[in-house]
């Protein structure tokens, strides 16, 4: 059995495509539950459906109060933040905007540290705002695991760099060796 | 970590003065965003340890009613969710329009936005006389500004935007008259509306109602209090009454679904079976 129990990913400009591929990379074994935050103009509907195209894995738009299960990729709605529940579903809510952001990847961050501790996986791709810098941190202080794209690589590198100025981060890696970092880690 | 522990402990003690002293009950809402604003609370008064919230929540009363703002999280705008109106319009008031006379709630209303798009909806389809509209919220701050129906001229343009996403059929500004920076809609619209204190978590059933919209309301409580709940919005609905959700809740994780047939489901309209 893997250390860890869940992933959360947060992605924003220059995210979406490494996001379709990294899913489309996934295995349809891949053991862990993904949550996933991505900052675009688009409904969160259009957004699922067209990275539920791509994953081999059940993609589906988060609804409140769905459980969360392993194998199962849940994708932010638009206008809502995302949160875990110690009970293990997802909870919505549309309180102010953090980084300008709703959903915003920090309380999604934040929130899943809370309940999964050091069996968490955080990965932040590409962005060009400071969103999920501190809930990567906070990630971090709970023991949780944080992998980071290269911000070399990254077509807007601000996210990156904000994670990597304030977390320690071993995993700083090229966007195509993210899935199989991650299924090593979920082994 | 973070909701087990010391920190959960002190977060139910601080819930259980908040309920003691002032009757608000916040013992079931969701905890992941509840724990939220109990932070934001902190942050802003300065005090350090949500159990120092404790005697300052009993004891002084700016320290209460911050603490109920920031719970409270009125966020809302007019024609949220355009395709929502348009699917109203075209299903649910063609319904509406076969009775006598027509039963509104707005359970959650926060500053009154959502009623404001009702009531243009059934002006625009001439049901207007025959609405009664309950407007509830359970924080009187935001129930006195949804009276007044007047807005910053800076949520206009959002407003305006969605209102043509909704296919209104006009311009929103046939509704308001700008003054300054502010948008007055016209009174006649809310003359059919009864706005009231309505807490959904420890006040009753409403009335038999023909459409309940509870919106964005429900994803802050847990699970067990979405029960209750629904119980109570399924209760206060007249047999066939229809009931409108936000657009990321969902009547499909709660047993009373099977009370329920779909309008549409990826709208989340519901329509009570006899
Ligand atoms: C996010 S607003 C939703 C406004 C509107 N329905 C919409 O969707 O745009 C949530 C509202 O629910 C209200 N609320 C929260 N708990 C409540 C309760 N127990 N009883 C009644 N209203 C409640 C809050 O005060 C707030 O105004």
């Amino acid at each position: 059995m893997s250390r860890y129990k869940a992933v959360v990913i947060g992605a924003s400009a220059g995210g979406f495509e490494l996001l379709v591929n990294l899913l489309e990379a996934l295995p349809a074994s891949f053991p862990l539950p993904v949550l996933v935050v991505i900052h675009t103009a688009s409904s969160g509907n259009t957004l699922s459906q067209a990275l539920a195209k791509a994953a081999s894995l059940s993609v589906v738009e988060g609804v409140d109060k769905q459980t969360i299960q392993q194998g199962r990729i849940v994708v932010a709605p638009g206008g809502y933040h995302m949160l875990v529940e110690d009970e293990g579903y997802i909870s919505l809510c549309v309180g102010e905007r953090v980084c300008h952001s709703r959903p915003s990847i920090d309380v999604l961050f934040e929130s899943a540290a809370d309940v999964y501790g050091d069996k968490l996986i955080g990965v932040i791709l590409s962005g060009a705002n400071r969103d999920g810098a501190n809930g990567m941190k906070y990630l971090c202080d709970q023991g949780g695991l944080p992998v980071v794209q290269d911000p070399a690589t990254a077509v807007s590198p601000v996210m990156p760099k904000a994670v990597l100025k304030q977390c320690d981060v071993e995993h700083i890696v090229k966007p195509e060796e993210i899935p199989e970092l991650l299924v090593q880690l979920a082994q | 970590m973070g909701t087990t522990g010391r920190e959960a402990d002190e977060i139910k003690v601080l819930l259980e003065a908040v309920y003691l002293r002032h009757g608000f009950d916040y013992r079931n809402y969701a905890m992941a965003s509840l724990r939220r604003r109990v932070h934001k609370v902190l942050d802003e008064s300065g005090i350090k340890q949500i159990i120092d919230l404790v005697p300052a929540i009993w004891n002084d009363d700016k320290v209460a009613s911050d603490f109920l703002r920031v719970m409270s999280i009125p966020v809302t705008e007019m024609f949220r969710d355009p395709p929502f109106f348009i699917e109203l319009r075209e299903k649910v008031l063609p319904i509406l329009e076969t009775y006598p006379f027509i039963k509104i709630w707005h359970a959650g209303c926060a500053t009154g936005e959502e009623v404001l798009s009702m009531a243009i909806l059934l002006r625009e389809a001439g049901l207007e006389k025959r609405v009664r509209i309950y407007a509830t919220d359970y924080n009187d701050q935001v129930l006195k500004a949804a009276k007044e129906g007047i807005y910053s001229m800076d949520k206009i343009p959002l407003f305006e935007s969605n209102y043509q996403d909704a296919q209104g059929k006009g311009k929103l500004s046939d509704y308001y008259h700008a003054r300054y920076d502010q948008a007055k809609f016209d009174p006649e619209l809310l003359s059919n509306v009864t706005f009231a204190n309505h807490n959904l978590v420890t006040d009753g059933v409403f009335g038999e109602m023909n459409l309940i919209l509870c919106r964005n309301v429900l994803i802050y409580f847990n699970k067990e209090l979405q029960q209750r709940v629904f119980r109570l919005i399924t209760d206060s609905l007249c047999p066939r009454g229809i009931l409108g959700l936000g657009n990321g809740e969902s009547l499909r994780f709660s047993p009373l679904a099977r009370h329920y047939e779909h309008i549409d489901a990826s709208l989340r309209l519901y329509r009570k079976k006899l």
